[in-house]
């Protein structure tokens, strides 16, 4: 063969990497399943997904601008107002403090976006790789990980939220850190059971006979294939992160007032409840709302993303 | 002839399971000879794919290599590190499986795929790796290689997978490659082509070890067969030979079962009972409980591998 012919060919092949695949390999082959052709299909089939995309969009842009829209200042008390209900001057009505509510959701919006997302990421990273170490190298390797997720799921998640957040103190890192370390071990134990599966899997025996090395296999062949369950696994868990983080500001362990989190406006509208309800009740739609947008956007990414699903 | 490129002495692998060790593997002693097709026919869970593994050293736990010698270019590469293993599997031995459909890694293309094992064994640039891997994959018969590059397994048919398989198999030019069952899955047109690049292989250098229970595929390409029944070698002959005067009954019944076929007979004929339990294997030879020329010699101790007629040709029974 000639290996100029070649050279054109892998040439041509990397080209066409960058660009859509041509007509006649589509006509073939049907279309490539790029990651923005998988979206495109999402957008046609799955409306209740892109309805969620955009709503958490505009919760993040929203939370992004606060400072611009919010109509009063974070801690700007109106004290004539105190607890007055939603109407013209204050839209979604005044706390006990008559600070407005509205101003508060955006600038909680902001706090509890980023609890429910950072520790997410994290808690996915250091539960993702225990995890498929664990199911692929098995043996003591695997004991030992999974006693430790064992211990960390047998505690009260709360209480070992509290003692965390004790030892570290207060302050947006520190709870970001706490969640991370209470939730990575149910990620771990997802992984490692469908790790578990995929290394029985002839692909992985394949990999092995060409002598592909176990700890590039780990990385290279089985965790990308657990991407899917994964993106899933996230977008369940920021709306527990949020609701965790809610908890924790409740108990004085978390975001500290006068700043203002979702959790911590529920939680301290409760006493509220019978004669002011709009205090815990906005908050409260709220972290409803970008809780059911999260599990939607999962359920509709799924469904594209999962190569086990496809019709 | 020449030299031999993978010599088995005397192989033991076993299962150590909890109700006791499975000896699924005994006292295998096979060649492959340089540039030669030798095939293992056998049926389900005769230790074929076994023997297959221990030679890959990749015999799943609790399986085990208990003893034997496993000589690659005359070198034992039984015991030695992981590591090492791991520079040989791609490199100098190689396997394909039975199923293409799924021995792809789904999510990834198979130009990355393909191209892997030659980045891992040879210390070439990108670029180079490139041009071996379009190479490999016209001399295996995939035509626009250059688009089938960046597809993903599904999007390919079963015989183009097994191809892929194959060149991802053969890219690093092993001198052995261990063929498990290549073509069960494939349906028959597809099988012939298949067959065919296997032997273009061999001709270009590589010894293959093929693993069927297809009679008709080891008729077709095989220089050398070795037949194994519960574990152990029960005949080898020359593809010739074995067909032409099979020594062993199991071997008569397998191909009395396979040419039946052909024949205008209403009923399929068939080896009368059912492969021992290897945990509990009888006292003499394995195949007696089943074997219509069985005699009282034969319940009570194994026979040893005797020579049938023709050079090179062995069963292990007492009748020839």
């Amino acid at each position: 063969m000639l290996p100029n012919r070649s050279r054109k060919i892998v040439e041509e092949y990397e080209k066409s990497l960058k660009r859509p695949m041509d007509e006649n390999l589509k006509s073939q082959i049907g279309e490539e399943e790029t990651f923005l052709t998988l979206m495109k299909r999402m957008v046609r089939e799955n409306k209740l997904a892109v309805f969620s995309a955009v709503v958490i969009l505009l919760f993040i842009i929203a939370a992004v601008l606060a400072p611009v829209i919010s109509p009063y200042g974070l801690s700007e008390m109106d004290l004539r107002n105190r607890l007055s209900p939603p109407g013209a001057g204050h839209l979604f009505g005044t706390d006990e403090a008559g600070r407005d509510i509205l101003t508060r959701l955006l600038y909680g919006s902001r706090v509890s976006l980023l609890t429910g997302v950072v520790p997410t990421i994290l808690s996915m990273l250091l539960g993702a790789v225990l995890g498929v170490v664990s199911g692929f190298y098995g043996r003591w390797i695997d004991a030992v990980i999974m006693r430790i997720a064992d211990i960390t799921l047998a505690f009260p998640s709360m209480l070992l939220a509290m003692v965390i957040m004790y030892i570290l103190g207060d302050g947006l890192i520190n709870v970001f850190l706490t969640l991370a370390l209470v939730n990575w071990a149910s990620v771990a134990r997802i992984v490692r059971s469908q790790t578990l599966q995929l290394k029985e899997t002839e692909y992985v025996e394949a990999a092995r006979v060409i002598g592909v090395p176990k700890r590039k296999i780990v990385f290279r062949h089985l965790l990308p294939n657990c991407l899917p369950t994964l993106i899933v696994l996230f977008t369940l868990n920021v709306p527990s992160a949020i609701l965790t983080e809610s908890s924790l500001s409740f108990l004085g362990l978390g975001i500290q007032p006068p700043d203002a989190s979702w959790g911590l406006m529920v939680n301290s509208g409760r006493q509220f409840l019978y004669n002011a309800p709009w205090l815990s009740l906005v908050p409260g739609i709220a972290i409803m709302v970008i809780v059911l947008a999260f599990n939607f956007l999962g359920d509709g990414l799924r469904d594209v993303l999962d190569p086990y699903q496809k019709k | 002839m020449g030299s031999n490129t993978l010599e088995i002495r005397q192989l033991n692998t076993s299962f150590l399971t909890q109700k006791g060790e499975v000896r699924a593997v005994m006292d295998v002693s096979l060649d492959v000879p340089e540039g030669k097709i030798t095939g293992i026919v056998g049926e389900s869970g005769c230790g074929k794919s076994v023997t297959a593994k221990s030679v890959m050293g990749l015999v799943k736990y609790p399986g085990k290599v208990m003893s034997g010698e496993i000589l690659l270019d005359g070198r034992d590469i039984r015991d030695i590190p992981e590591k090492e293993k791991c520079a040989l599997r791609g490199s100098e031995v190689s396997m394909i499986f039975q199923e293409p459909m799924t021995s792809l890694n789904p999510v990834i293309r198979i130009g990355k795929q393909v191209e892997e094992a030659l980045l891992l064994h040879k210390d070439i640039p990108k670029e180079q790796a490139r041009i071996r891997t379009v190479e490999m994959l016209e001399s295996v018969g995939i035509s626009d290689a250059g688009n089938r590059m960046r597809c993903y397994p599904h999007q390919l048919s079963g015989g183009l997978r097994q191809r892929v398989m194959i060149a991802m198999a053969m890219i690093c030019r092993p001198k052995l490659l261990i063929a498990d069952e290549p073509t069960t899955a494939l349906d028959v047109t597809v099988e012939a082509q298949i067959l065919r690049l296997m032997k273009k292989l061999c001709s270009g250098g590589t010894s293959i070890l093929l693993i069927s229970h297809n009679l008709g595929v080891i008729a077709q390409i095989c220089d050398y067969v070795y037949v194994m029944y519960a574990g152990r070698i029960v005949e080898c002959a020359d593809t010739v030979t074995l067909f032409d005067h099979p020594a062993h009954p199991y071997t008569m019944g397998l191909l009395r079962a396979a040419t039946s076929l052909r024949q205008d007979t209403e009923i399929l004929e068939t080896i009368p009972g059912v492969v021992p339990n290897l945990l509990h294997l009888p006292k003499g030879c394995s195949f007696a409980p089943r074997c219509g020329s069985c005699g009282d010699r034969c319940r009570g101790e194994m026979p040893l591998m005797y020579e049938a007629g023709e050079e090179g040709h062995m069963a292990r029974c007492f009748m020839c």
